[in-house]
C-alpha cells in the first residue's frame, strides 16, 4: 500500500467523522449559508470556555497535579472580572482582574497540594466550594457593564463565506483562546519549560536528579493554568453573557476536564474535543429551535452523548495520562 | 594523612543519617582524591546509596559535614550538587520512560536556539557524538521505555557524562551490563580518572573492584569498617571484609539427578515490544531436578522468552508445555497456579508493589489463598508469620515487615522477591537475573537455594547475563542468539571461551 493510502486508512475514523459532521451540519442548516454559519459560530462560542478550562487542566496535569478546581477558578474569575469591570466601567481591567484571580487560585491549589502535600482532589474541591460560596454570598444584583467585549472583524478574512464569518469575526478572548492552542502546544513540546514540565509530570524524582525543582515547576504550571482558567471566567461574564449569574459556570470546569482527557492531554486534541462538545450543544439548540422531533424531545437530548461516545470510541482510542499525577512528591 | 597531600575532590566527615529507627549512615567519613577511582563496597543495606545520595544532595544528612574541593558546602538539592560539577548514575534508573533518549540526556541542561526554545537537532547530534566518543552508542531518538534495561543503563551513564563532572558517582552501574559492556565502561572510567575526575564506584562485583579501583572503602550496617588498596588483597579478602565472615564465591554442588521433562518448549515464537521477532522458533526442554542455564548477550530474546513462559507476553506460535498442560495463552495467575515460580528481571516493574508492605509483597503470589485469606478475608496473622519467617531466613534488612518495600535497599528488594518465589512449592522455577544487585554473601545464599530447589526435584530455568553464574550453577547450558538456542549441551562440555563466542556470533567457528 502506498503511504497515502495507509495514512488515509489509519485516519479513517477521523475522516469519516469530519465528513459525517459536515454533511450533518449542512443538513441541519438546511443547506443555507446563514443557518450553517449560525450553527458553526455557536459551536465555537460553546467550545471556548471548555477549551480554556482544558488548557488550564492540561498544564497542571502535565506537571503532575490534578486540578479539579477549574470550575471554581472559572466561577471566581467570572465574578471578580465582572465586579471590577462594573466598578471601573473598564472591560480590560475586568479581564485582567479575572486572570489575576485565576492565578491566585492556581497558587492556592499549589500551596495546598505541593507545599502542604495535601490530597490534590480535596484541594481542588476546596477551591470549588470556596468559589461557589464566596460568589453567591457577595454577589448583588444591580451592577451593569459598559457592554460586552467588542466584536472585531479581521479585515477581508471575515468576508469569506461561512468559515470566515465563524473564525474571523469574533471577540478578543475568543481570538486569544484560538491563539493559545498552538502556543501551548509549542510551549509543551518545543521549549525547555515544556520538556521539564513533562518530565516532572511523568517522573518527578528523575527531574529532581537533573537539578529541576519539582515544586517550582508545579507552582509555575498551576499559576499559568490559573491565568487561562481566569480568562475562561472573564469570557463567561464579560464576553459571552455580559453579566454575572450565580453558578454561571454550571459544570463547564468539569466538562473541561473531560475535554482534556479526550484530547489526550494535547492542546490540539483538546481543541478538537472542545469543538465536538460545543457542536453537539449547538446542534441540539438548532433542533429545538426548528421544532424537529418535538414529539420525541428525549432523542434530541441524547444527541450530544451519542455523538460523543461514537466519536471517542472511534477516534480517540487509548490515552495514557502523565504517570505521576495525583501523587505529592517528596524526596526522601 | 599529612598537610602536603592534595585537597580531596570530595570529602564527607562524620555523616549520620537516620530513616526513622534505621541508622543508614553512622559517623561515616569518606574522602576521594582527584583522579582516583574509589570503590565503595558493602552488603545490601550497608548504606552505600544513602551516603552517595547525601553527597549528591538528594538526602540531607542529620549530622556531619561535606567538603568539595576543600570548601565546606551545604547541599539542599541535586541542583546544588550539579552546580558544583558532581554527576551521578543512580542505582534506580532516573529516566523518564516516555521521553526519548536525547530528551532524557539533555533534560535540565538543554541546548537552546533562542531563550527557552529547544534545539532538538543539536541535542540529537550531541548525544550521538557523545555515544561515539565513549563507545556507548544508543539511538538518540528511541523512546526510553522501549529499550532493554542494559541500554537504559547506558543512557544513564551517558547522561552523567553529558555534563562534564569533576566528581562522578556511579551507584551499581554495572548491575545490568553484559561483561563486554562492563569492561568497556571500566575503560571509560580509567580514561576519565586520567583526566582528573574523581570517581566513586559502587558495585557488588569484586572482579570489577580488583580491575579498576585505586582504593576501596568497605561499609557494613551503616558504618565504615575498613579501607584498603586492592593491590593489598584479593576477592576473597574483600568479600570477608564486607560480610565479616569468609564467603564461598563458588558453591559446591553434586551431580544432578535429572528426571522427567517438566518444561517442554517447541518452536516457540514471540515478538518484542517493537513487534520484531524476538523469540524465533525456539525449542528447549528442562527436566525435573536440573538447572538449565540460558547464556546470551542481552537483547537476544531472553526477556521475551521468560515473559512468554510466565504469561506476561503473547506468543505467536509454538507450544509451552508444563508436564502435560499447555501454558501458552494462559494468564500469569493461571500459570503461577500451575506451579511456575518467577523471579523477574525488572524487579521494580514486575516484582514488587512499591508502596505496599514487605509482608504483603512476600505473599504477593498467594495472598488470595489459604492460609493467607479465608473466604476473601485476609488473615493478617498468617501473613505476618510467614513474612517474618522469610525475612529471617533470607536475612532481608528492613525496619519491620510493615515498612513499604519501596524503602528497602536495592539488594534487599531482590531478596524479597527471591524469598517469595523460592519458598513456594513450584514445579518449575524461572529465575531471570536472580542475583542482580545483591551482595556476595547473599549471592552465596541464593545460589545455594537454587541448588537445593534442584535437589528437591524442581526444574530450574536460569537466565543470567553473568557468565560465571551460568557456568557455576547450570547442569546444562543453552546459548541464545537472535531468538534461537544455537547450542545446547552439558555444562562441562563448554569452555568459557566457546560460550563467549557463541554468545557474540552464534557459532564457534570464527
Ligand atoms: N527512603 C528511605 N526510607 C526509609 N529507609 C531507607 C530509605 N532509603 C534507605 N533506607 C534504609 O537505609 C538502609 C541503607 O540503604 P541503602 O540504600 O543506602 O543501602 P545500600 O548499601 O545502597 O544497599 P544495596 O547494595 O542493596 O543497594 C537500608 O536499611 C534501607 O532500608
Ligand atoms: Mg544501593
Amino acid at each position: 500500500m502506498s503511504t497515502i493510502t495507509t495514512t488515509l486508512y489509519q485516519r479513517r475514523w477521523l475522516i469519516f467523522t469530519v465528513v459525517a459532521i459536515i454533511g450533518f451540519t449542512l443538513f441541519t442548516g438546511e443547506f443555507k449559508e446563514a443557518q450553517t454559519t449560525a450553527i458553526l459560530a455557536s459551536t465555537l462560542r460553546q467550545s471556548t470556555p471548555l477549551l480554556l478550562g482544558a488548557l488550564c487542566g492540561m498544564l497542571g496535569e502535565r506537571s503532575g497535579v490534578i486540578n479539579i478546581g477549574i470550575e471554581g477558578q472559572m466561577l471566581m474569575s467570572a465574578f471578580t472580572g465582572f465586579m471590577v469591570a462594573a466598578e471601573t466601567q473598564n472591560l480590560l481591567l475586568g479581564v485582567l482582574a479575572g486572570i489575576a484571580t485565576g492565578m491566585l487560585m492556581g497558587a492556592s491549589l499549589a500551596g495546598l497540594s505541593v507545599s502542604l502535600q495535601g490530597d490534590q482532589i480535596i484541594a481542588g474541591t476546596v477551591l470549588n466550594i470556596a468559589a461557589l460560596g464566596v460568589t453567591s454570598f457577595f454577589f448583588q444584583q444591580g451592577y451593569t457593564l459598559p457592554g460586552k467585549t467588542p466584536m472585531i472583524d479581521l479585515w477581508f478574512l471575515s468576508d469569506i463565506p461561512v468559515l470566515g464569518r465563524v473564525f474571523f469575526s469574533n471577540r478578543p478572548i475568543t481570538y486569544l483562546s484560538l491563539l493559545l492552542v498552538p502556543t501551548v502546544w509549542y510551549a509543551l513540546f518545543r521549549t525547555t519549560w515544556g520538556l521539564r514540565t513533562r518530565a516532572v509530570g511523568e517522573h518527578p524524582s528523575a527531574a529532581e536528579t537533573v537539578g529541576i525543582s519539582v515544586a517550582k515547576m508545579r507552582y509555575l504550571n498551576l499559576i499559568l493554568g490559573g491565568a487561562i482558567a481566569g480568562l475562561a471566567g472573564a469570557y463567561l461574564s464579560l464576553e459571552a453573557v455580559g453579566s454575572f449569574e450565580r453558578n454561571m459556570t454550571n459544570g463547564k470546569g468539569f466538562v473541561a476536564l473531560a475535554v482534556m482527557i479526550f484530547g489526550r492531554w494535547n492542546p490540539v486534541g483538546a481543541w478538537g474535543a472542545a469543538l465536538l462538545f460545543g457542536y453537539t450543544n449547538a446542534i441540539q439548540t438548532q433542533f429545538q429551535f426548528r421544532g424537529w422531533f418535538t414529539d420525541h424531545p428525549q432523542f434530541v437530548g441524547m444527541i450530544p452523548f451519542v455523538v460523543t461516545i461514537i466519536v471517542l470510541a472511534g477516534v480517540v482510542g487509548r490515552a495514557r495520562p502523565p504517570a505521576a499525577i495525583g501523587q505529592p512528591y517528596s524526596r526522601e | 594523612m599529612n598537610e602536603n597531600q592534595t585537597t580531596p575532590a570530595i570529602e564527607a566527615i562524620s555523616v549520620t543519617k537516620r530513616f526513622g529507627p534505621i541508622v543508614a549512615n553512622e559517623n561515616v567519613s569518606f574522602r576521594v582524591e582527584k583522579g582516583q577511582i574509589h570503590a565503595l563496597l558493602g552488603e545490601n543495606g550497608a548504606g552505600k546509596s544513602t551516603l552517595v545520595n547525601i553527597l549528591f544532595g538528594l538526602y540531607h544528612a542529620d549530622q556531619g559535614e561535606i567538603y568539595i574541593a576543600g570548601e565546606k558546602v551545604e547541599m539542599n538539592s541535586p541542583h546544588d550538587a550539579i552546580d558544583r560539577h558532581i554527576g551521578m548514575v543512580h542505582q534506580h534508573f532516573q529516566l523518564v520512560p516516555v521521553l526519548s533518549v536525547t530528551e532524557n540526556i539533555v533534560l535540565g541542561h538543554e541546548p537552546t536556539k533562542k531563550r527557552g526554545i529547544l534545539d532538538l537537532e543539536k541535542a540529537y547530534a550531541e548525544v550521538e557524538a557523545l555515544g561515539k566518543r565513549y563507545g556507548l552508542e544508543v539511538d538518540p531518538r528511541a523512546i526510553v521505555e522501549d529499550l532493554p534495561i542494559g541500554t537504559q543503563q547506558r543512557v544513564e551513564i551517558l547522561r552523567s557524562l553529558y555534563r562534564k563532572a569533576d566528581v562522578l558517582i556511579l551507584d551499581e552501574p554495572t548491575a545490568v551490563l553484559t561483561p563486554q559492556e562492563t569492561d568497556h565502561l571500566l575503560e571509560v572510567l580509567r580514561g576519565l580518572a586520567a583526566e582528573g575526575v574523581a570517581i566513586i564506584f559502587i558495585t557488588h562485583k569484586l572482579r570489577e573492584v580488583m580491575a579498576v579501583a585505586d582504593h576501596v572503602t568497605v561499609m557494613r550496617r551503616g558504618k565504615v569498617v575498613g579501607a584498603i588498596d586492592p593491590s593489598e588483597t584479593d576477592q576473597a579478602g574483600l568479600a570477608e571484609m564486607m560480610v565479616g565472615r569468609s564467603v564461598v564465591l563458588r558453591i559446591a554442588k553434586g551431580e544432578a539427578k535429572a528426571g522427567a521433562p517438566v518444561l517442554t518448549i517447541d518452536s516457540l515464537s514471540a515478538l518484542d515490544d517493537r513487534a520484531q521477532t524476538a523469540v524465533d522458533g525456539l525449542c528447549l526442554t528442562v527436566h525435573a531436578g536440573e538447572i538449565f542455564g540460558i547464556a546470551g548477550v542481552e537483547g537476544n530474546g531472553q526477556r521475551e522468552l521468560v515473559e512468554a513462559i510466565t504469561g506476561l507476553r503473547k506468543t505467536i506460535s509454538g507450544s509451552i508445555m508444563l508436564e502435560d498442560t499447555e501454558l501458552a495463552g494462559s494468564s500469569p495467575r493461571e500459570i503461577s497456579e500451575q506451579g511456575v515460580a518467577h523471579v523477574p528481571e525488572d524487579r521494580e516493574k514486575h516484582g514488587l508493589v512499591g508502596p505496599h508492605s514487605v509482608a504483603d509483597n512476600l505473599v504477593l503470589n498467594r495472598y488470595f489463598k489459604a492460609p493467607f485469606a479465608r473466604r476473601g478475608i485476609r488473615q493478617t496473622g498468617a501473613i505476618n508469620a510467614e513474612a517474618q519467617k522469610l525475612v529471617d531466613q533470607y536475612d532481608v534488612r528492613t525496619a519491620s515487615i510493615n515498612s513499604p518495600v519501596r524503602t528497602l535497599s536495592g539488594g534487599n528488594k531482590q531478596k524479597v522477591i527471591a524469598a517469595r518465589e523460592l519458598s513456594q512449592n513450584a514445579k518449575l522455577l524461572v529465575a531471570a537475573q536472580p542475583t542482580r544487585g545483591i551482595d556476595v554473601g547473599s549471592i552465596e545464599f541464593v545460589h545455594q537455594q537454587l541448588v537445593d530447589q534442584r535437589d528437591d526435584g524442581i526444574a530450574v530455568l536460569l537466565v543470567s547475563a553473568e557468565l560465571d553464574e551460568i557456568m557455576s550453577l547450570s547442569d546444562r547450558i543453552g546459548v541464545i542468539y537472535q531468538g534461537r538456542l544455537v547450542a545446547i549441551g552439558k555444562a562441562e562440555d563448554f569452555t568459557r571461551n566457546q560460550i563467549g563466542q557463541l554468545m557474540a556470533s552464534g557459532s564457534t567457528d570464527a
